[in-house]
């Protein structure tokens, strides 16, 4: 069994990991491996072949490979090793990971390791779309693995559940491909996809959108091989199905765009505390984990919008590794912050006031689509900063600074926001 | 073709009887209108080795059950199904259900079923099962009941047949069945068929099979196909009770369960809808809610929202006004024996027909002698059951096993072309998930359905239209990108 150490081990090569691996490089850690199941690097953008990727980042529109291969490039000009093909099986709060590829069962070591694993799609049973056994019921990532990679069309007529981005940039690809899309439905009363999106891959396109809405039967042709029927049913304030309210479209495939969960069962093996909020680990302004010297970024940490928040998470946890691995542990006190009004989630949701430079981001996303609205920091009962806000919807990730002078005395913090 | 012996129906009934027969000298086919084995009612149940204490005593159902259980606790070693004796509680609190708890307790006593104690108050039923609803006063222990893959024991049953010289067809559907002086002519999709002998084990259509050999179908029986859904949860909660958790018993059946699988989950159903059809296994919004709400008698704090993985539904086949299995030769027509009516325990019962079906062929005069080099044929252990040094000695031998496919489930490219290869091959995408559990996890083959999509393409060399989700015809892709015709 082959057996290695590292000063810095990155689970996962997308996004996240690459631009951990460049930031802690460049803050001087030399020994830095990589570990990706694929066998290249870049991690779900790799399938992402439409543009919109980078416009923060490089200020230029590329597509996800193109982003991908951005960073592989400056990635190559470090010595960080990359070990593809490996799939990790199992980590502990020792630090201690296996891991398996076609040499053999490997058993590596890090002085500090960064989760950046991803996410996963929820499935036709995580949200119980009652109906038919067919086939035709697909996960949208999925369909464009199918479509991108290995160059298959997964359906001719196609219904898409969820207006998620995934959703509607499938629904764009399929019809360049010569598959027509029936409708886009979601339960929520308003888009879950970026605006950018419903414009360019549903309006451009005349495919209809149905908001309130949500799939309510499948039904199986009459070899009960493959969908048939897909109806769909308005649902009240609270999603439940109105009755009598049924409308049917004749298709072959349901697309599910329904919804990103970040793939922990690592983390949860090491023993590492999650956010039920977020599903991710809970993690302080550093990103570090409950387990000392285990980092988290990218999608696994909180599902993000844009590629390019999640490279930046991936160097802010990149440098803290690093300081980790020079400095080691600095005990200090966390104060937890507290999730306020309208908020769906606070990330990080730990501050640690000493270990701030000069300030630390705060993610979050508001729970539904507000107008006219104010985004308060409350310290120690007292707002110390106000934003006004024209709109904040659910599907657009938003962030606040919170200063180091702010957190002079701070006892607690919470954030909200409310309308004006 | 010509054969002493024809099995029709590949199901749970169909594999035990090739089993069975495979140990003697006597030519047999079982064929199967699917394109696998146990694709109805067997790969869609609780997956439950009952113990025995449900079927009346001195009937057949209470002798197969009793038998079968004990079969199954003697082949788990020798064919590697991944089976697990948890045992069960019948749980109640009412008077009414205590009084049918103790008939059960008496009625198993009676069956001669090991392993029954009484369970009398809360704290004696908490301590052996500490998550179930408080309310919980009574209950009936039974250590033998146990917990199953019913596809993997089919496969192993149906492996070890075809290893010792049973011919399986699939895609076989059998159209008519013509009965000549000493012999039946059956007409199927895949040719004609001469034997001497007819297994009926047909399930839910074995009336259908029935009737073909009958003048008179009155004659026959009626199969009632019960449809039951359900709910498999994730496997953060599949330890949250370590017994299978039967409620009290009614006339629809023995209730909403809420049990761990043998892969690590947490199954809870069935419910009992007779408004169904034979070939109907959806699932349905009232159903589920039924599920849910009923489940909560048992465990109260199921969070079914955050871990449904699927919901799925499957028919059991149910014969009107007959609480018994008919296992026996038909009185009308000599030579056609009809295996039928096997609701549950017909899992658990399975091996034990298997071996009564050979009294019944010695009973009619047919001698059989027995093979010299019958060999059991062994499942593969699935990879996340070995330790490093097996999985690092496996690699060794061939680099495909470090080739992880499946995430969730941790299932090697080795596994899955292994299971391409089998005696049985598994040749669609669920073929190889019953065979080596690739996307039975959390992500329900999202991430590794298109990986398995293009190992079965390239081992099997298959057209893109030619591979399946499941049943023949369920097309996964539809056709080629326009870049690359």
């Amino acid at each position: 069994m082959n057996k290695e150490k590292h000063d810095l081990i990155i689970i996962g090569g997308g996004p996240a990991g690459i631009a951990a691996a460049i930031s802690a490089n460049k803050a001087g850690i030399k020994d830095i491996l990589i570990i990706e199941r694929d066998n290249i690097l870049g991690g779900i953008l790799n399938q992402c072949i439409h543009n919109g990727f980078g416009l923060h980042r490089f200020k230029e529109e590329l597509t996800g490979p193109e982003y991908a291969g951005r960073y592989v490039e400056l990635l190559k000009e470090t010595k960080v090793k990359v070990l593809s093909n490996t799939m990790v099986t199992s980590l502990n709060a020792k630090k201690e990971i296996t891991a398996i590829n076609s040499k053999g069962v490997n058993h590596l070591l890090g002085k500090a390791i960064i989760l950046a694993m991803g996410c996963r799609e929820r499935s036709r049973g995580a949200i119980s779309i009652p109906g038919d056994r067919v086939a035709g019921v697909i996960t949208a990532g999925a369909a464009q693995r199918y479509c991108n990679i290995d160059g298959y069309l997964v359906g001719k007529k196609v219904v898409i559940l969820g207006s998620g981005d995934i959703g509607l940039i499938t629904a764009r690809r399929l019809t360049l491909e010569g598959a027509k899309v029936l409708a886009v439905v979601e339960i929520c009363p308003y888009s879950n996809g970026l605006n950018r999106n419903i414009v360019q891959c549903l309006n451009d396109f005349d495919i209809p959108l149905y908001l309130s809405h949500t799939v309510s039967n499948i039904k199986a042709n009459k070899n009960h091989t493959r969908v048939e029927e897909v109806i769909i049913s308005k649902v009240d304030e609270n999603k439940n199905i109105i009755p009598n309210t049924e409308i049917s479209f004749k298709c072959d495939t349901l697309l599910l765009s329904v919804g990103l969960i970040p793939e922990n069962e690592l983390s949860i093996k090491a023993g590492i505390i999650l956010d039920p909020r977020t599903k991710g680990a809970l993690v302080s302004n550093n990103l570090e984990t409950s387990v000392e010297g285990i980092f988290a970024c990218g999608n696994v940490l909180q599902v993000h919008d844009l590629v390019d928040n999640v490279s930046l998470e991936g160097e802010r946890a990149g440098i803290s590794a690093a300081n980790y691995i020079k400095e080691g542990n600095k005990k200090s006190k966390g104060i937890k912050l507290e999730v306020g009004e309208n908020l769906l989630y606070l990330c990080p949701q730990i501050i640690k006031p000493s270990s701030v430079v000069d300030s630390t981001p705060i993610f979050f996303r508001v729970k539904k689509p507000l107008d006219n609205c104010k985004i308060n920091i409350i310290i120690n009962n007292e707002i110390v900063s106000s934003i006004n806000k024209i709109k904040l919807i659910p599907s657009e990730m938003q962030s606040v600074n919170i200063r180091k002078d702010m957190l002079k005395g701070a006892k607690n913090i919470k954030i909200e926001v409310i309308k004006k | 073709m010509k054969t002493d012996l024809v099995i029709i129906g590949a199901g749970i009934i169909g594999v035990s009887l090739a089993f069975e027969l495979s140990k003697y000298n006597i030519k047999v086919i079982l064929v199967d209108k699917e394109n696998d084995i146990a694709m109805q009612t067997t790969k869609a149940n609780s997956g439950i080795v009952h113990g025995g204490y449900d079927p009346k005593p001195n009937t057949l159902m209470a002798k197969m059950n009793v038998e079968g259980n004990r079969i199954i606790k003697s082949l788990h070693k020798k064919l590697n199904f991944n089976y697990k004796e948890t045992g069960a509680l019948i749980i109640g609190s009412t008077d009414e259900e205590k009084e049918i708890i103790n008939k059960l307790y008496k009625q198993g006593l009676e069956n001669k079923v090991p392993g029954l104690s009484l369970l009398k108050n809360k704290k004696e039923v908490h301590q052996v099962e500490p998550n179930l609803n408080k309310e919980i006063s009574y209950a009936l222990y039974s250590q033998t009941t146990g917990i199953i893959s019913p596809w993997e024991l089919a496969l192993a049953l149906a492996y070890t047949a075809v290893s010792n010289g049973v011919k399986f067809i699939n895609n076989c559907k059998v159209e008519k069945i013509e009965k000549n002086k000493d012999k039946f002519i059956l007409s199927t999709t895949k040719g004609e068929i001469e034997a001497k002998y007819i297994f009926n084990a047909a399930g839910l259509y074995s009336d259908d099979i029935y009737n073909m050999v009958l003048d008179n179908p009155s004659d026959g029986f009626k199969i009632t196909p019960i449809k039951g859904e359900y709910y498999l949860l994730d496997k953060f909660l599949g330890s949250l009770v370590n017994k299978v958790i039967f409620q009290t018993p009614s006339s629809l059946g023995k209730g909403v369960l809420v049990s761990p699988t043998v892969h690590g989950n947490l199954l809870v159903g069935p419910n009992a809808s007779f408004d169904t059809s034979k070939d109907d296994v959806s699932t349905t919004i009232d159903g589920l809610k039924y599920v849910v709400s009923a489940s909560k008698k048992s465990v109260d704090n199921i969070n079914f929202f955050t871990s449904n993985i699927r919901n799925f539904s499957g028919n059991r086949a149910t014969i009107k006004g007959v609480d018994d299995f008919i296992l026996e030769e038909s009185k009308i027509v000599p030579h056609f024996y009809n295996f039928a009516g096997i609701k549950s325990p017909g899992l658990t019962s399975g091996p034990a027909i298997g071996k009564y079906s050979i009294s019944l062929l010695k009973k009619s005069g047919l001698s059989l002698t027995k093979k010299e080099n019958f060999i059991y044929h062994k499942l593969p252990t699935f990879f996340s059951h070995l330790n490093d040094n097996e999985i690092e000695s496996l690699i060794k031998k061939n680099k495909k096993y470090g080739n992880i496919i499946c995430r969730c489930e941790l299932v090697s490219e080795g596994e899955i072309v292994d299971s391409i290869h089998e005696v049985i091959p598994a040749t669609t995408i669920d073929g190889v998930k019953r065979r080596t559990n690739a996307g039975m996890g959390r992500c329900q083959g999202s991430f590794c359905g298109p990986r398995v999509f293009e190992i079965l393409k390239n081992e099997l060399h298959l057209d893109i239209d030619s591979i399946y989700q499941d049943k023949g015809n369920s097309n996964v892709v539809v056709s080629y990108t326009k870049g690359n015709k």
